[in-house]
Protein backbone atom coordinates (compact mmCIF):
# COMPACT_ATOMS: atom_id res chain seq x y z
CA UNK A 1 0.00 0.00 0.00
CA UNK A 2 2.79 2.39 0.91
CA UNK A 3 4.85 1.18 -2.03
CA UNK A 4 4.93 4.69 -3.55
CA UNK A 5 6.86 5.95 -0.50
CA UNK A 6 9.72 3.55 -1.06
CA UNK A 7 11.77 5.47 -3.67
CA UNK A 8 11.81 8.81 -1.80
CA UNK A 9 12.60 7.14 1.52
CA UNK A 10 15.40 5.18 -0.11
CA UNK A 11 16.72 8.34 -1.73
CA UNK A 12 16.81 10.12 1.62
CA UNK A 13 18.58 7.17 3.19
CA UNK A 14 21.14 7.09 0.37
CA UNK A 15 21.67 10.82 0.72
CA UNK A 16 22.37 10.57 4.43
CA UNK A 17 24.76 7.68 3.99
CA UNK A 18 26.61 9.64 1.28
CA UNK A 19 26.76 12.67 3.58
CA UNK A 20 28.00 10.50 6.43
CA UNK A 21 30.73 8.88 4.36
CA UNK A 22 31.81 12.23 2.91
CA UNK A 23 32.09 13.71 6.40
CA UNK A 24 33.93 10.70 7.78
CA UNK A 25 36.46 10.89 4.96
CA UNK A 26 37.42 14.39 6.09
CA UNK A 27 39.24 12.76 9.00
CA UNK A 28 40.61 9.79 7.09
CA UNK A 29 43.66 9.37 4.89
CA UNK A 30 44.32 9.71 1.99
CA UNK A 31 43.59 13.42 1.64
CA UNK A 32 43.43 14.69 -1.91
CA UNK A 33 44.63 18.25 -1.30
CA UNK A 34 45.20 18.87 -5.02
CA UNK A 35 41.58 18.11 -5.73
CA UNK A 36 40.42 20.37 -2.89
CA UNK A 37 42.52 23.25 -4.25
CA UNK A 38 41.24 22.65 -7.78
CA UNK A 39 37.62 22.63 -6.61
CA UNK A 40 38.18 25.79 -4.54
CA UNK A 41 39.40 27.46 -7.69
CA UNK A 42 36.43 26.27 -9.76
CA UNK A 43 33.77 26.95 -7.13
CA UNK A 44 35.22 30.00 -5.40
CA UNK A 45 37.27 31.96 -7.90
CA UNK A 46 35.08 30.84 -10.79
CA UNK A 47 31.91 32.15 -9.13
CA UNK A 48 33.45 35.47 -8.13
CA UNK A 49 32.43 37.60 -11.16
CA UNK A 50 28.78 36.57 -11.08
CA UNK A 51 28.63 36.94 -7.29
CA UNK A 52 30.07 40.45 -7.45
CA UNK A 53 27.64 41.47 -10.20
CA UNK A 54 24.50 40.13 -8.56
CA UNK A 55 25.60 41.32 -5.12
CA UNK A 56 26.14 44.84 -6.41
CA UNK A 57 22.82 45.05 -8.19
CA UNK A 58 20.82 43.54 -5.36
CA UNK A 59 22.20 46.31 -3.12
CA UNK A 60 21.29 48.87 -5.76
CA UNK A 61 17.76 47.55 -6.08
CA UNK A 62 17.10 47.28 -2.35
CA UNK A 63 18.22 50.89 -1.87
CA UNK A 64 16.03 52.15 -4.68
CA UNK A 65 12.95 50.26 -3.49
CA UNK A 66 13.41 51.02 0.19
CA UNK A 67 14.14 54.72 -0.30
CA UNK A 68 10.65 55.15 -1.67
CA UNK A 69 9.04 53.55 1.35
CA UNK A 70 11.35 55.38 3.75
CA UNK A 71 10.66 58.73 2.08
CA UNK A 72 7.07 58.55 3.37
CA UNK A 73 8.41 58.82 6.92
CA UNK A 74 11.18 61.18 5.97
CA UNK A 75 13.67 58.54 6.94
CA UNK A 76 15.71 58.07 3.76
CA UNK A 77 18.78 58.57 5.90
CA UNK A 78 18.19 55.16 7.45
CA UNK A 79 18.51 53.31 4.16
CA UNK A 80 22.00 52.01 4.99
CA UNK A 81 20.58 50.15 7.95
CA UNK A 82 17.98 48.35 5.85
CA UNK A 83 20.43 47.43 3.12
CA UNK A 84 22.97 46.11 5.61
CA UNK A 85 20.50 44.02 7.58
CA UNK A 86 18.65 42.47 4.64
CA UNK A 87 21.86 41.69 2.81
CA UNK A 88 23.86 40.31 5.70
CA UNK A 89 21.05 38.35 7.29
CA UNK A 90 19.22 37.01 4.30
CA UNK A 91 19.79 38.11 0.74
CA UNK A 92 23.57 37.83 0.68
CA UNK A 93 23.66 34.20 1.84
CA UNK A 94 20.59 33.11 -0.14
CA UNK A 95 21.45 34.82 -3.42
CA UNK A 96 25.02 33.57 -3.28
CA UNK A 97 23.86 30.06 -2.45
CA UNK A 98 21.33 30.09 -5.30
CA UNK A 99 23.94 31.24 -7.78
CA UNK A 100 26.45 28.68 -6.60
CA UNK A 101 23.73 26.03 -6.70
CA UNK A 102 22.93 26.97 -10.29
CA UNK A 103 26.55 27.12 -11.26
CA UNK A 104 28.23 24.40 -9.22
CA UNK A 105 25.58 21.92 -8.12
CA UNK A 106 24.82 21.52 -11.83
CA UNK A 107 28.51 21.39 -12.71
CA UNK A 108 29.22 18.77 -10.07
CA UNK A 109 26.18 16.68 -11.02
CA UNK A 110 26.99 16.71 -14.72
CA UNK A 111 30.69 15.97 -14.19
CA UNK A 112 30.09 13.08 -11.80
CA UNK A 113 27.13 11.94 -13.90
CA UNK A 114 29.22 11.68 -17.06
CA UNK A 115 31.90 9.86 -15.10
CA UNK A 116 29.25 7.46 -13.88
CA UNK A 117 27.80 6.66 -17.30
CA UNK A 118 31.24 6.22 -18.90
CA UNK A 119 32.25 3.78 -16.12
CA UNK A 120 34.93 6.10 -14.76
CA UNK A 121 33.49 5.78 -11.27
CA UNK A 122 33.67 1.99 -11.56
CA UNK A 123 37.20 2.27 -12.93
CA UNK A 124 38.13 4.41 -9.96
CA UNK A 125 36.83 1.81 -7.53
CA UNK A 126 38.48 -0.98 -9.50
CA UNK A 127 41.80 0.86 -9.32
CA UNK A 128 41.61 1.15 -5.56
CA UNK A 129 40.32 4.69 -5.01
CA UNK A 130 37.23 5.55 -3.02
CA UNK A 131 35.13 7.80 -5.30
CA UNK A 132 33.60 9.49 -2.26
CA UNK A 133 37.04 10.30 -0.90
CA UNK A 134 38.39 11.42 -4.25
CA UNK A 135 35.34 13.22 -5.68
CA UNK A 136 32.73 14.05 -3.03
CA UNK A 137 34.79 15.09 -0.01
CA UNK A 138 37.00 17.61 -1.90
CA UNK A 139 33.93 19.23 -3.46
CA UNK A 140 32.18 19.40 -0.11
CA UNK A 141 35.19 20.91 1.67
CA UNK A 142 35.87 23.39 -1.12
CA UNK A 143 32.26 24.59 -1.11
CA UNK A 144 32.21 24.87 2.70
CA UNK A 145 35.27 27.12 2.63
CA UNK A 146 34.37 29.15 -0.44
CA UNK A 147 30.66 29.81 0.01
CA UNK A 148 30.99 31.83 3.25
CA UNK A 149 33.81 33.81 1.63
CA UNK A 150 31.72 34.50 -1.46
CA UNK A 151 28.87 35.54 0.81
CA UNK A 152 31.08 38.05 2.62
CA UNK A 153 32.11 39.51 -0.72
CA UNK A 154 28.49 39.62 -1.94
CA UNK A 155 27.42 41.34 1.29
CA UNK A 156 30.10 43.98 1.02
CA UNK A 157 29.60 44.63 -2.69
CA UNK A 158 25.84 44.83 -2.10
CA UNK A 159 26.22 47.41 0.66
CA UNK A 160 28.57 49.30 -1.64
CA UNK A 161 25.93 49.16 -4.40
CA UNK A 162 23.46 50.64 -1.96
CA UNK A 163 25.98 53.36 -1.17
CA UNK A 164 26.32 54.31 -4.84
CA UNK A 165 22.56 54.88 -5.08
CA UNK A 166 22.36 56.57 -1.69
CA UNK A 167 25.19 58.95 -2.55
CA UNK A 168 24.22 59.83 -6.10
CA UNK A 169 20.43 59.76 -6.15
CA UNK A 170 19.39 60.11 -2.49
CA UNK A 171 22.10 62.68 -1.77
CA UNK A 172 23.21 61.10 1.50
CA UNK A 173 26.76 61.72 2.70
CA UNK A 174 29.23 58.88 2.78
CA UNK A 175 29.57 58.90 6.54
CA UNK A 176 25.81 59.04 7.02
CA UNK A 177 25.31 55.90 4.93
CA UNK A 178 28.26 53.86 6.18
CA UNK A 179 27.85 54.71 9.86
CA UNK A 180 24.18 53.85 9.65
CA UNK A 181 24.89 50.57 7.88
CA UNK A 182 27.73 49.62 10.21
CA UNK A 183 25.90 50.40 13.42
CA UNK A 184 22.83 48.44 12.37
CA UNK A 185 24.68 45.16 12.36
CA UNK A 186 24.78 43.12 15.53
CA UNK A 187 26.76 40.09 16.48
CA UNK A 188 23.69 37.93 15.84
CA UNK A 189 23.38 39.19 12.26
CA UNK A 190 26.97 38.34 11.46
CA UNK A 191 26.72 34.88 13.00
CA UNK A 192 23.62 33.90 11.06
CA UNK A 193 24.97 35.54 7.93
CA UNK A 194 28.01 33.29 8.11
CA UNK A 195 26.35 30.17 9.48
CA UNK A 196 23.79 30.04 6.70
CA UNK A 197 26.26 29.83 3.80
CA UNK A 198 28.17 27.17 5.70
CA UNK A 199 25.05 25.00 5.96
CA UNK A 200 24.04 25.77 2.37
CA UNK A 201 27.49 24.66 1.23
CA UNK A 202 26.91 21.15 2.56
CA UNK A 203 23.52 20.93 0.90
CA UNK A 204 24.63 22.31 -2.47
CA UNK A 205 27.75 20.18 -2.81
CA UNK A 206 26.24 16.98 -1.46
CA UNK A 207 23.05 17.29 -3.53
CA UNK A 208 25.18 17.84 -6.63
CA UNK A 209 27.34 14.82 -5.85
CA UNK A 210 24.35 12.70 -4.86
CA UNK A 211 22.49 13.20 -8.13
CA UNK A 212 25.71 12.88 -10.12
CA UNK A 213 26.59 9.53 -8.57
CA UNK A 214 23.03 8.26 -9.00
CA UNK A 215 22.99 8.98 -12.72
CA UNK A 216 21.84 6.18 -14.96
CA UNK A 217 20.65 5.96 -18.53
CA UNK A 218 23.39 7.49 -20.65
CA UNK A 219 23.74 11.13 -21.65
CA UNK A 220 20.02 11.75 -21.20
CA UNK A 221 20.42 10.67 -17.58
CA UNK A 222 23.21 13.22 -17.12
CA UNK A 223 20.88 16.01 -18.20
CA UNK A 224 18.18 14.78 -15.85
CA UNK A 225 20.61 14.51 -12.93
CA UNK A 226 21.85 18.04 -13.55
CA UNK A 227 18.36 19.53 -13.55
CA UNK A 228 17.32 17.63 -10.46
CA UNK A 229 20.45 18.69 -8.60
CA UNK A 230 19.83 22.41 -9.25
CA UNK A 231 16.13 22.25 -8.42
CA UNK A 232 16.56 20.22 -5.24
CA UNK A 233 19.54 22.27 -4.03
CA UNK A 234 17.70 25.56 -4.62
CA UNK A 235 14.56 24.41 -2.84
CA UNK A 236 16.57 23.22 0.16
CA UNK A 237 18.37 26.56 0.35
CA UNK A 238 15.00 28.27 0.89
CA UNK A 239 13.74 25.68 3.36
CA UNK A 240 16.93 25.86 5.42
CA UNK A 241 17.09 29.62 5.43
CA UNK A 242 13.51 29.72 6.72
CA UNK A 243 14.38 27.27 9.52
CA UNK A 244 17.59 29.06 10.49
CA UNK A 245 15.96 32.48 10.37
CA UNK A 246 13.24 31.21 12.71
CA UNK A 247 15.88 30.08 15.19
CA UNK A 248 17.87 33.30 15.02
CA UNK A 249 14.88 35.62 15.18
CA UNK A 250 14.01 33.97 18.50
CA UNK A 251 17.56 34.47 19.75
CA UNK A 252 17.44 38.25 19.59
CA UNK B 1 22.05 -27.07 -17.07
CA UNK B 2 23.16 -28.18 -13.61
CA UNK B 3 26.24 -26.36 -12.42
CA UNK B 4 28.89 -28.66 -11.03
CA UNK B 5 30.61 -27.63 -7.80
CA UNK B 6 33.79 -25.87 -8.91
CA UNK B 7 36.94 -27.44 -7.63
CA UNK B 8 38.94 -25.35 -5.19
CA UNK B 9 42.65 -25.49 -5.60
CA UNK B 10 45.53 -23.38 -4.42
CA UNK B 11 45.87 -21.81 -7.86
CA UNK B 12 42.25 -20.67 -8.06
CA UNK B 13 42.25 -16.92 -8.69
CA UNK B 14 38.57 -16.27 -9.14
CA UNK B 15 35.67 -18.39 -8.10
CA UNK B 16 31.95 -17.78 -8.16
CA UNK B 17 29.67 -20.04 -6.22
CA UNK B 18 25.96 -19.95 -7.16
CA UNK B 19 25.96 -16.19 -7.63
CA UNK B 20 22.70 -14.37 -8.26
CA UNK B 21 22.42 -10.63 -8.88
CA UNK B 22 19.16 -8.73 -9.17
CA UNK B 23 18.47 -5.13 -10.10
CA UNK B 24 15.06 -4.46 -8.57
CA UNK B 25 12.86 -7.01 -10.35
CA UNK B 26 15.33 -7.82 -13.13
CA UNK B 27 17.51 -10.86 -12.67
CA UNK B 28 20.92 -9.94 -14.11
CA UNK B 29 22.82 -13.08 -13.06
CA UNK B 30 21.26 -16.33 -12.00
CA UNK B 31 23.03 -19.14 -10.22
CA UNK B 32 26.46 -18.63 -11.78
CA UNK B 33 29.27 -20.93 -10.69
CA UNK B 34 32.72 -21.21 -12.17
CA UNK B 35 36.36 -21.14 -11.15
CA UNK B 36 39.42 -19.72 -12.86
CA UNK B 37 42.92 -20.85 -12.08
CA UNK B 38 46.26 -19.14 -12.69
CA UNK B 39 47.21 -18.76 -16.34
CA UNK B 40 43.80 -19.81 -17.58
CA UNK B 41 42.00 -18.16 -20.48
CA UNK B 42 38.24 -17.94 -20.33
CA UNK B 43 35.99 -16.39 -22.95
CA UNK B 44 32.43 -15.45 -22.05
CA UNK B 45 30.13 -15.07 -25.04
CA UNK B 46 26.66 -13.61 -24.88
CA UNK B 47 24.24 -11.20 -26.50
CA UNK B 48 23.84 -7.63 -25.25
CA UNK B 49 21.99 -7.63 -21.93
CA UNK B 50 22.87 -11.24 -21.13
CA UNK B 51 24.71 -10.19 -17.98
CA UNK B 52 28.31 -10.28 -19.22
CA UNK B 53 29.32 -6.90 -17.82
CA UNK B 54 27.48 -7.61 -14.57
CA UNK B 55 29.42 -10.87 -14.28
CA UNK B 56 32.68 -8.99 -14.61
CA UNK B 57 31.73 -6.28 -12.13
CA UNK B 58 30.52 -8.87 -9.65
CA UNK B 59 33.84 -10.69 -9.97
CA UNK B 60 35.58 -7.45 -8.96
CA UNK B 61 33.22 -6.75 -6.09
CA UNK B 62 31.87 -3.61 -7.77
CA UNK B 63 28.42 -5.17 -7.61
CA UNK B 64 27.44 -7.21 -4.58
CA UNK B 65 25.60 -10.45 -5.24
CA UNK B 66 22.15 -11.00 -3.77
CA UNK B 67 22.95 -14.67 -3.25
CA UNK B 68 26.03 -16.86 -3.56
CA UNK B 69 29.68 -16.14 -2.84
CA UNK B 70 32.56 -14.62 -4.79
CA UNK B 71 36.16 -15.52 -4.06
CA UNK B 72 39.12 -13.52 -5.38
CA UNK B 73 42.59 -14.95 -4.75
CA UNK B 74 41.05 -17.35 -2.26
CA UNK B 75 39.44 -14.60 -0.19
CA UNK B 76 35.71 -14.35 0.18
CA UNK B 77 34.90 -10.84 -1.01
CA UNK B 78 31.12 -11.19 -0.91
CA UNK B 79 30.62 -9.22 2.30
CA UNK B 80 33.98 -7.53 2.44
CA UNK B 81 34.07 -3.85 3.32
CA UNK B 82 34.81 -1.59 0.34
CA UNK B 83 38.09 -0.33 1.83
CA UNK B 84 39.38 -3.83 2.44
CA UNK B 85 38.51 -4.70 -1.15
CA UNK B 86 40.93 -2.14 -2.64
CA UNK B 87 43.95 -4.23 -1.78
CA UNK B 88 42.53 -7.33 -3.44
CA UNK B 89 41.32 -5.38 -6.46
CA UNK B 90 44.77 -3.92 -6.99
CA UNK B 91 45.90 -7.41 -8.02
CA UNK B 92 43.34 -7.50 -10.81
CA UNK B 93 43.67 -5.57 -14.04
CA UNK B 94 40.48 -4.49 -15.72
CA UNK B 95 39.58 -2.96 -19.06
CA UNK B 96 36.14 -1.35 -19.13
CA UNK B 97 33.91 -1.36 -22.16
CA UNK B 98 34.83 2.07 -23.51
CA UNK B 99 38.21 2.03 -21.80
CA UNK B 100 36.90 3.81 -18.68
CA UNK B 101 39.73 6.36 -18.90
CA UNK B 102 39.55 9.49 -16.75
CA UNK B 103 39.09 12.32 -19.22
CA UNK B 104 40.28 15.05 -16.89
CA UNK B 105 43.87 13.75 -16.82
CA UNK B 106 46.44 12.87 -19.48
CA UNK B 107 47.14 9.43 -20.90
CA UNK B 108 50.33 9.15 -18.85
CA UNK B 109 48.49 10.09 -15.65
CA UNK B 110 45.77 7.59 -16.49
CA UNK B 111 48.25 4.77 -16.86
CA UNK B 112 50.10 5.89 -13.73
CA UNK B 113 46.86 5.99 -11.74
CA UNK B 114 47.00 2.41 -10.38
CA UNK B 115 50.64 2.94 -9.39
CA UNK B 116 50.04 6.27 -7.69
CA UNK B 117 46.70 5.54 -6.04
CA UNK B 118 46.64 1.78 -5.67
CA UNK B 119 47.70 -0.15 -2.63
CA UNK B 120 50.80 -1.42 -4.33
CA UNK B 121 52.67 1.87 -4.37
CA UNK B 122 55.79 2.35 -6.40
CA UNK B 123 57.87 4.78 -4.44
CA UNK B 124 59.85 6.95 -6.80
CA UNK B 125 58.46 9.11 -9.58
CA UNK B 126 61.21 7.91 -11.89
CA UNK B 127 60.11 4.32 -11.38
CA UNK B 128 56.49 5.23 -12.08
CA UNK B 129 57.45 7.09 -15.25
CA UNK B 130 59.48 4.12 -16.39
CA UNK B 131 56.64 1.67 -15.86
CA UNK B 132 54.11 3.96 -17.51
CA UNK B 133 56.36 4.24 -20.52
CA UNK B 134 56.87 0.48 -20.63
CA UNK B 135 53.13 -0.14 -20.45
CA UNK B 136 52.42 2.37 -23.20
CA UNK B 137 55.21 0.96 -25.35
CA UNK B 138 53.58 -2.44 -24.91
CA UNK B 139 50.42 -1.13 -26.57
CA UNK B 140 52.53 0.90 -29.04
CA UNK B 141 51.25 4.26 -27.85
CA UNK B 142 54.39 5.68 -26.20
CA UNK B 143 54.01 8.89 -28.25
CA UNK B 144 50.67 9.83 -26.66
CA UNK B 145 51.93 10.42 -23.10
CA UNK B 146 50.83 14.05 -22.86
CA UNK B 147 47.58 13.70 -24.78
CA UNK B 148 44.12 13.66 -23.23
CA UNK B 149 41.82 10.66 -23.75
CA UNK B 150 39.36 12.81 -25.72
CA UNK B 151 42.06 13.37 -28.37
CA UNK B 152 42.41 9.65 -29.04
CA UNK B 153 40.41 7.38 -31.31
CA UNK B 154 38.21 4.60 -29.89
CA UNK B 155 40.80 1.92 -30.58
CA UNK B 156 43.61 3.98 -29.06
CA UNK B 157 41.54 4.63 -25.94
CA UNK B 158 41.00 0.89 -25.63
CA UNK B 159 44.76 0.35 -25.94
CA UNK B 160 45.49 2.93 -23.24
CA UNK B 161 42.91 1.09 -21.14
CA UNK B 162 44.86 -2.11 -21.62
CA UNK B 163 48.09 -0.35 -20.67
CA UNK B 164 46.44 0.89 -17.48
CA UNK B 165 45.07 -2.58 -16.73
CA UNK B 166 48.44 -4.30 -17.05
CA UNK B 167 50.78 -1.64 -15.67
CA UNK B 168 50.81 -3.30 -12.23
CA UNK B 169 51.45 -6.69 -13.88
CA UNK B 170 48.44 -8.32 -12.24
CA UNK B 171 48.07 -12.12 -12.32
CA UNK B 172 44.44 -11.76 -13.46
CA UNK B 173 43.08 -9.38 -16.09
CA UNK B 174 39.40 -8.90 -16.95
CA UNK B 175 38.39 -7.45 -20.31
CA UNK B 176 34.87 -6.11 -20.86
CA UNK B 177 33.95 -6.28 -24.56
CA UNK B 178 37.40 -5.17 -25.73
CA UNK B 179 36.36 -5.13 -29.39
CA UNK B 180 32.84 -3.71 -29.15
CA UNK B 181 32.22 -0.96 -31.67
CA UNK B 182 35.59 -1.29 -33.38
CA UNK B 183 36.35 -2.05 -37.01
CA UNK B 184 37.69 -5.58 -37.69
CA UNK B 185 41.30 -4.46 -38.15
CA UNK B 186 41.42 -2.45 -34.92
CA UNK B 187 39.58 -5.25 -33.15
CA UNK B 188 42.29 -7.67 -34.25
CA UNK B 189 45.01 -5.34 -33.00
CA UNK B 190 43.33 -5.20 -29.61
CA UNK B 191 42.93 -8.98 -29.41
CA UNK B 192 46.55 -9.46 -30.44
CA UNK B 193 47.60 -7.21 -27.56
CA UNK B 194 45.48 -9.20 -25.13
CA UNK B 195 47.02 -12.47 -26.34
CA UNK B 196 50.48 -10.92 -26.12
CA UNK B 197 49.91 -9.82 -22.53
CA UNK B 198 48.63 -13.28 -21.67
CA UNK B 199 51.57 -15.09 -23.19
CA UNK B 200 54.34 -12.76 -22.05
CA UNK B 201 53.17 -12.39 -18.44
CA UNK B 202 51.25 -15.65 -18.19
CA UNK B 203 48.22 -13.78 -16.89
CA UNK B 204 44.89 -15.43 -16.32
CA UNK B 205 42.53 -13.76 -18.76
CA UNK B 206 38.77 -13.40 -18.61
CA UNK B 207 37.27 -11.89 -21.74
CA UNK B 208 33.65 -10.97 -22.10
CA UNK B 209 32.64 -10.44 -25.72
CA UNK B 210 29.96 -10.69 -28.38
CA UNK B 211 32.37 -11.77 -31.12
CA UNK B 212 33.24 -15.42 -31.42
CA UNK B 213 36.35 -14.49 -33.44
CA UNK B 214 37.84 -12.93 -30.30
CA UNK B 215 37.57 -16.26 -28.52
CA UNK B 216 38.90 -18.14 -31.51
CA UNK B 217 41.95 -15.93 -31.61
CA UNK B 218 42.62 -16.46 -27.92
CA UNK B 219 42.21 -20.21 -28.26
CA UNK B 220 44.19 -20.78 -31.42
CA UNK B 221 46.94 -18.20 -31.49
CA UNK B 222 49.93 -17.63 -29.36
CA UNK B 223 52.42 -14.80 -29.12
CA UNK B 224 55.91 -15.81 -30.12
CA UNK B 225 58.40 -13.65 -28.29
CA UNK B 226 61.17 -14.42 -30.74
CA UNK B 227 59.37 -13.29 -33.87
CA UNK B 228 57.16 -10.74 -32.08
CA UNK B 229 54.07 -12.01 -33.86
CA UNK B 230 51.04 -14.14 -33.15
CA UNK B 231 51.35 -17.67 -34.46
CA UNK B 232 48.66 -20.28 -34.89
CA UNK B 233 48.71 -23.31 -32.63
CA UNK B 234 48.32 -26.49 -34.63
CA UNK B 235 45.00 -28.24 -34.23
CA UNK B 236 46.26 -31.39 -32.53
CA UNK B 237 47.30 -29.29 -29.56
CA UNK B 238 51.09 -29.33 -29.79
CA UNK B 239 52.52 -25.90 -29.66
CA UNK B 240 55.07 -24.77 -32.16
CA UNK B 241 56.41 -22.30 -29.70
CA UNK B 242 58.41 -23.65 -26.81
CA UNK B 243 55.92 -22.29 -24.28
CA UNK B 244 54.84 -25.20 -22.16
CA UNK B 245 52.43 -23.31 -19.93
CA UNK B 246 49.76 -22.97 -22.61
CA UNK B 247 46.41 -24.17 -21.41
CA UNK B 248 43.27 -24.72 -23.44
CA UNK B 249 40.82 -21.87 -23.58
CA UNK B 250 37.48 -22.38 -21.85
CA UNK B 251 34.33 -20.96 -23.38
CA UNK B 252 31.20 -19.90 -21.55
CA UNK B 253 27.97 -18.81 -23.19
CA UNK B 254 25.51 -16.64 -21.30
CA UNK B 255 21.85 -16.12 -22.00
CA UNK B 256 19.58 -13.92 -19.91
CA UNK B 257 21.82 -14.10 -16.86
CA UNK B 258 22.42 -17.84 -16.95
CA UNK B 259 25.37 -19.87 -18.17
CA UNK B 260 24.00 -22.10 -20.92
CA UNK B 261 27.31 -23.59 -21.99
CA UNK B 262 30.74 -24.19 -20.50
CA UNK B 263 33.43 -26.16 -22.28
CA UNK B 264 36.15 -26.23 -24.89
CA UNK B 265 36.14 -24.74 -28.36
CA UNK B 266 35.49 -28.12 -30.00
CA UNK B 267 32.52 -28.79 -27.73
CA UNK B 268 31.19 -25.32 -28.43
CA UNK B 269 31.39 -25.82 -32.18
CA UNK B 270 29.74 -29.21 -31.89
CA UNK B 271 26.80 -27.76 -29.95
CA UNK B 272 23.45 -27.88 -31.67
CA UNK B 273 21.82 -25.28 -29.46
CA UNK B 274 20.21 -22.58 -31.59
CA UNK B 275 21.27 -19.69 -29.33
CA UNK B 276 24.88 -20.88 -29.34
CA UNK B 277 24.68 -21.36 -33.09
CA UNK B 278 24.08 -17.62 -33.48
CA UNK B 279 27.55 -16.91 -32.11
CA UNK B 280 29.47 -19.82 -33.54
CA UNK B 281 29.67 -20.16 -37.29
CA UNK B 282 29.72 -23.83 -38.27
CA UNK B 283 33.14 -24.93 -39.44
CA UNK B 284 33.06 -25.70 -43.12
Amino acid sequence: MLEFLKPPVEAIQDFYSLAGLALRNVFRAPHYTDDIALQMDIIGVGSLPIIVLTGFFSGVVITMQMSRALAQYGATGQVGQIVAITLVRELGPVLTALLVAGRNASGIASELGSMKVTEQIDAMRALGTDPIQKLVTPRMLATCVMLPMLTIIADFVGIFGGYVIAYFTLNLTSSQYWTNAYQALEYNDIVQGLLKPFVFAFVISLVGCFYGLRTSGGTQGVGRATTQAVVVASVWVFVITALLTRIFVNLT
Amino acid sequence: MPSPEPAVSAGTLLRMDRVTVRFDQLVALEDISFAMSAGETRVVLGAAGSGKTTLLKTALGLIRPDAGRVFLFGRDITDLEERAMYEIRSQVGVLFQEGGLFDSITVAENVAYPLVNGKERVITTAKIDQRVEDALRFVELEHTLEKYPSELSGGMRRRVGIARAVVTQPPLVLYDSPTAGLDPITANTIMALIAKERDLQNTATLIVTQRYQDGQLMANFRYNRNSGHLEPISRNGDVRDHGSNLRPTTFMVMKEGRVVFEGSEAELEASTDRYIGKFVPKRA
